[in-house]
């Protein structure tokens, strides 16, 4: 398990050395000079110089490059121009409001996708399994941040259920914080569960034709229990997997989630960031996203060799 | 002047179905394009797809002969007034007919759609083939290249380019369409992999065959129907991402319509204009529903598997 684990670490890391490349070339597509945007109205040519210096604005790109790695390998993504604040620091306060709403989402997600999928695969053909095939079709097709707005107005507005918008600390009121994150981790969750259905629809029509399960029936055993334990357990590795996949969909979603219910997460930051011309902090978040999902990545791979007992013994 | 020959007109050309010939006809109705044609046009929800797309396509050619009001047109006199005779959908903050910006704003989208997948295909099918075809090196530095733009979330990566590149309905499509690209390469390459292997390729090469022919003739047809499937579903994505890029901004700027940008102005009159945010969403989600229908139907349409 060590040796597969390393492995796949080792492999990851040009992957990881182009990320690097590619967030610190995105500074290098800014129309103009940022230092001179940095220098406000009065450009003094000394403290033009200065911010030169200061961020190696006068060394050959390749240097200004390794200088940043150093600095990212140490924790120091630079400084946030909105607030002065460190950009690790600034990520560090955000991330988990955001971590707070994509778990809740995922179970969400969890909770109807799954079952929604076994129930299709095992009803194949009849109305259950169109029912379930276009709501989870209409689930990809709605675009969240419209199914947000909408349910604001009706729950929030209309029928004034949940708060509309905003966010609790989890420590300061528990109850209150579930409440108030119930509608955005719904929003977030409809498009996974759609998706985590179908990848379950689709497992378990693989697996329900396979020869344990016809075995299974032949003994003679409840229905249920051939569907639960025999299918379900061998169709659930690939979910497993693309659930932990997931993880950059759920990011990307809770930007435009967050936007909506007002929530200070990490998807309110880029927006934030990006309207305020803190590039340091978009560029941050991409390079923290990127490697989220690689080290997601490698936890799937992870789970897929210790539920595959035919890769462990290889 | 030069007689025609006799045998160039049909005998009976005008009581001659295709449809029955094909039918009929066993070699016309194993031609894959036919089986392809007959398998997609029994497909329900692939031809509910086919009509939700062509009739948001239908609405954004036409939309300039329509009987609509024009859609930047003000009035203060009607600002957010609830559907009636007068405005079918009602209107906006500043008194604009929302059935008029709505069939405007399906230009931005579906523009957003098919030139972003555009940009996307014109990259990433050709990076596909070279590291498909020729392996080695090529393929290692593409390919590792792909994997890194994969790790970054696809409209993370589409908002930071639009954000580096500013805000315009162009850079949006350009955001996505290259956010969109590793897709392309992955799939293509991976395609062409196994293209390459079959008998027919290797028999080209051995009659010496030269590689641009081989690629044009043997491997680029026959990577195609997945490249098609591939791409009328990320066009779904594509209005996707381009209506949240102009929701948070950076997309189609105002006054110029579009189905993300009336969706950020509702956001804010939603208690006094619900109607306001409840047509654009509704739009947008029966335009992708349509992209999505279509490319599943092609999608099994186009798997052999399925015959």
């Amino acid at each position: 398990m060590l040796a597969f684990l390393l492995r796949r670490i080792v492999v990851a890391i040009p992957t990881v050395i182009l990320i690097s490349i590619f967030v610190f070339g995105l500074q290098k597509l800014l129309p103009g000079d940022p230092i001179l945007a940095m220098a406000g109205e009065e450009r003094d040519p000394e403290v033009i110089e200065f911010l030169r210096e200061k961020y190696r604005m006068n060394d050959p790109v390749p240097v200004q490059y390794l200088a940043w790695v150093k600095g990212a390998l140490t924790g120091d993504l630079g400084i946030s121009l909105r607030t002065n604040q460190p950009v690790t620091e600034l990520i560090g306060q955000k991330l988990p409001v955001t971590i707070q709403l994509a778990v809740m989402a995922l179970i969400f997600a969890l909770v109807i996708g799954i079952p929604a999928g076994i129930l299709s695969a095992v009803k194949k053909g009849t109305i259950t399994d169109y029912i379930a095939n276009v709501v989870a079709l209409s689930g990809l097709s709605i675009p969240n941040f419209w199914l947000g707005i909408m349910l604001i107005l009706l729950v929030a507005v209309n029928w004034q259920l949940l708060p509309a918008s905003g966010y609790v600390p989890p420590g300061e009121d528990l109850w209150l914080s579930i409440k108030t994150m119930l509608m955005p981790a719904f929003v977030l969750g409809t498009a996974l569960a759609a998706t985590l259905m179908r990848h379950t629809r689709s497992a378990m029509l693989g697996v329900l034709k396979s020869d344990y399960v016809r075995t299974a029936r032949a003994k003679g055993l409840a229905e249920r229990r051939v569907i639960l334990k025999h299918a379900f357990r061998n169709a659930l590795t690939p979910i497993v997997t693309l659930t932990a996949l997931l993880f950059g969909e759920l990011i990307a979603g809770a930007v435009l989630t967050e936007q909506i219910f007002t929530i200070p997460g990490f998807g309110k930051l880029v927006v934030d960031a990006v309207f305020n011309r803190d590039y340091a902090v978009v560029q941050g978040i991409v390079l923290v996203t990127a490697l989220g999902f690689i080290v997601m990545n490698i936890l799937a791979d992870a789970a897929y060799f210790v539920l595959n007992p035919r890769l462990r013994k290889q | 002047m030069m007689a025609q020959p006799a045998t160039a007109q049909p005998a009976t050309p005008a009581t001659i179905d295709p449809q029955t010939v094909v039918a009929d006809d066993p070699v016309l109705a194993a031609r894959p394009e036919n089986r392809v044609w007959k398998k997609f046009r029994s497909h329900k929800s692939a031809m509910l797809g086919g009509f939700l797309v062509g009739f948001f396509v239908l609405m954004a050619v036409f939309a300039p002969i329509l009987p609509i009001p024009d859609p930047t047109a003000t009035d203060w006199g009607a600002v957010r007034k609830a559907p009636s005779a007068a405005h079918w959908l009602g209107t906006d903050e500043i008194g604009r007919d929302v059935l008029a910006r709505l069939v405007w704003g399906a230009r931005a989208s579906l523009m957003a759609g098919v030139v972003s997948v555009g940009i996307a295909v014109a990259f990433g099918v050709p990076l596909g083939i070279l590291a498909g075809y020729f392996g080695g090196w090529t393929d290692g530095i593409i390919s590792r290249c792909t994997e890194a733009l994969l790790a970054v979330p696809f409209l993370i990566l589409a908002i930071a380019l639009a954000a580096f590149l500013g805000p315009s309905l162009t850079n949006a499509m350009i955001a996505i369409g290259l956010s969109a690209t590793p897709v392309f390469v992955r799939l293509t390459r991976g395609q062409v992999i196994s293209v390459k292997a079959e008998d027919y390729v290797e028999g080209a090469h051995a009659i010496g065959l030269s590689t641009p022919k081989i690629l044009s003739r043997y491997i680029f047809p026959n990577i195609l129907p997945p490249v098609l499937v591939q791409a009328t579903l990320t066009i779904a994505t594509a209005i996707i991402a381009e209506a949240s890029l102009s929701f948070l901004g950076l997309g189609q700027q105002p006054p110029a319509p579009s189905w993300g940008s009336m969706l950020n102005t509702a956001k804010n009159f939603l208690a006094q204009a619900p109607w306001m945010a409840m047509w654009p969403g509704i739009a947008i989600f029966l335009v992708v529903l349509g992209f999505n229908l279509l490319g599943d139907g092609l999608r099994d349409a186009l798997d052999p598997r399925e015959h």
